[in-house]
């Protein structure tokens, strides 16, 4: 393909000899030079710039005081509900997203295009409407405030409401992941393998999961990281009690607003080491997806 | 239905006569889609709706027009509207470059930009604010020129650019991808210079990704909370956002006053979802004909 191009190309006298990647590009070289400079400058100042000012800024004071920040325990109570959240949304999710694309990708039913929409809803509510919503399910005057008062069952400024938030502010990855993945496969393996005796559940198991790990993985990341980084809607439900209903966001606010902000910064850390391990897996699942459908583009058909 | 729920049996009986009747799970999966969309979204968001039905037209009209409501929707539309605007010069020139050029880093860069989805908002939030308070490492410079970014409304803009960041690098760089070179070649064979090329031939195929990343920005903007109460300081009138006014109400026990405000950030953001599926939609014919 870029030897057709090349060709194609060939008698520009502005292309350096042997560099074959620059012989498509047609603007003059300060404008290619421009153009890479004012991107990097803008990521520099809104990239660079912010991540490397969140390690600064935690190990300012040493790194005593940023283990002392992190192994105190109120942070370590907050650490232990973040991991909690997530434990419960992720795996939540994750069989919605897989029952969800199972029905959408492998059948045809009216009104597909209405609940595709709806599953995209919650990316388009605003974390303080979400969080609301359960206060007006939950709370002391909303649905099932009364009925939960008298049987003694807290799930508003409790972790039950911390868990649910998060649920809603990640039900969509998994499904947005593993819908156009399985509506790109089709259903054929699955007939070969249903027409020649196999189980539904082994079909799934044996044919259907192979062809969908990596997708699933990369929606698991990134739920994953929304689920332990979400504050909107967390701090909402939550009624930040320290060492009860703080998740770490909450708890690097807290830290931030007492004027603490070596400790804020110090927890605020782990969360960026957070997302930073999510880029790089989801890079790498990005590669490992490039380079399944290379294979099965070069398998003869 | 319930046959088709069952695995095995389907097969056995009948061939495979169109895509969809052999295989089982069809009611179960649907009904747990559906029973799980009911329960996590559906029911909390109509308590939304029905909430409001308490109050009477003239409240809901007074709550959601009040003078500090009105400040804040023009804080909240308005900051978003500028950073999704600034999003899409550069987020149009990080895509371009990411796309077309080669250079060290590349790669690095690449994945870095998915940084503002996966970095918490609160976390993106102090950090900003330590940036560009006035002894900050950007603040400081900016403070001799006489900017104040932190704790005003310009804070605002600064946090809400970063988050929306990804939005439109994503959705043009899939385009930019999939453009024939071949048509730029031939305008410039033709006689075209590079900035027509660009304006006649470029700009068209990736106008609808660009407004679809412009669209999602400013969706997103605008329901923002985390990185941006830490920046802006929250004075009521000049940079308190819709989102605080609503937190502000809760913790007041105003549910009536904050569902009020919440269902006009509601329609507003049914109505962009609308438009952001219709704008992804020209996208994708526009790619199919290209």
């Amino acid at each position: 393909m870029s030897a057709v191009l090349d060709k194609a190309a060939g008698p520009r006298p502005q292309a350096a000899a042997g560099r074959r990647i620059d012989t498509s590009v047609l603007e003059p070289v300060w404008v290619r030079y421009s153009l890479i400079g004012v991107a990097l400058v803008f990521l520099t100042l809104f990239l660079f710039v912010p991540l490397a000012a969140v390690f600064t800024e935690a190990l300012k004071k040493g790194w005593e005081v940023y283990v002392e920040a992190v192994i105190d325990a109120d942070a370590l109570s907050a650490i232990r509900l973040t991991l909690i959240a997530a434990a419960i949304s992720v795996p939540l999710n994750l069989v919605f997203g897989v029952a969800a694309a199972w029905a959408i990708a492998k059948f045809e039913f009216r009104g597909k295009s209405i609940l595709l929409t709806l599953i995209d809803l919650p990316f388009s509510i605003s974390p303080v409407i979400a969080g609301m919503m359960y206060v007006l399910v939950f709370g002391a005057s909303g649905w099932f405030g009364p009925w939960l008062a008298e049987h003694d069952i807290k799930i508003l400024f409790a972790v039950p409401g911390i868990v649910l938030a998060t649920v809603f502010i990640t039900f969509p990855f998994v499904a947005r992941e593993l819908i156009p993945l399985m509506q790109q496969q089709g259903t054929e393996e699955e007939e070969a393998a249903l027409v020649l005796g196999a189980s539904g559940w082994s079909t799934f198991w044996r044919v259907t999961m192979p062809n969908i790990k990596w997708g699933l993985l990369y929606g698991v990341i990134l739920c994953n990281a929304r689920a332990m980084g979400e504050f909107g809607a967390v701090s909402v439900v939550s009624g930040h009690i320290r060492g009860e209903t703080n998740t770490m966001p909450l708890h690097v606010e807290i830290l931030y607003n007492e004027y603490n902000f070596t400790a804020a910064f110090a927890v605020a850390s782990l969360l960026a080491l957070l997302a930073l391990v999510t880029l790089a897996a989801k890079s790498f699942i990005e590669w490992r997806l490039h380079e399944a459908r290379k294979a099965s583009n070069d398998a003869p058909h | 239905m319930t046959s088709l729920a069952m695995p095995g049996n389907a097969a056995l009986n009948k061939p495979a006569r169109r895509p969809g009747r052999v295989i089982p799970g069809f009611g179960i999966s649907l009904g747990f889609t559906l029973f799980y969309l009911a329960l996590i979204v559906l029911i909390p968001l109509s308590a939304v709706f029905l909430n409001t039905f308490s109050m009477s037209w003239a409240d809901f009209w007074a709550t959601v027009t009040s003078e500090r409501v009105m400040a804040s929707y023009r804080l909240s539309f308005g900051a978003s509207l500028i950073a999704a605007a600034l999003n899409v010069v550069f987020g149009g020139i990080v895509a371009w470059v990411l796309v077309r050029y080669q250079f060290p880093g590349k790669r690095f860069i690449d994945a870095l930009v998915d940084l503002p989805f996966a970095l918490p908002t609160a976390v993106a939030g102090i950090t900003l604010t330590a940036l560009y308070s006035h002894n900050g490492w950007i603040g400081q410079y900016l403070t001799e020129l006489g900017i104040k970014v932190a704790f005003t409304p310009l804070g605002v803009v600064v946090a809400l650019t970063f988050i929306g960041l990804p939005f439109v690098v994503r959705t043009v760089q899939p385009v930019l991808e999939e453009a024939e070179r071949e048509l730029e070649e031939a305008a410039a064979s033709l006689g075209a210079q590079p900035l027509q090329t660009f304006i006649r031939v470029v700009l068209p195929t990736i106008t609808p990704a660009l407004l679809t990343g412009f669209a999602l920005a400013f969706a997103r903007a605008t329901g923002e909370y985390g990185s941006v109460i830490f920046i802006a300081g929250n004075l009521p009138m000049v940079s308190e956002i819709t989102p605080l006014l609503i937190i502000s109400k809760l913790e007041q026990y105003d549910y009536a006053g904050a569902t009020a405000i919440a269902v006009v950030m509601l329609v507003f953001s049914f109505v962009l979802l609308l438009a952001i599926n219709l704008l992804q939609a020209w996208t994708r014919k526009r790619a199919g004909k290209a």
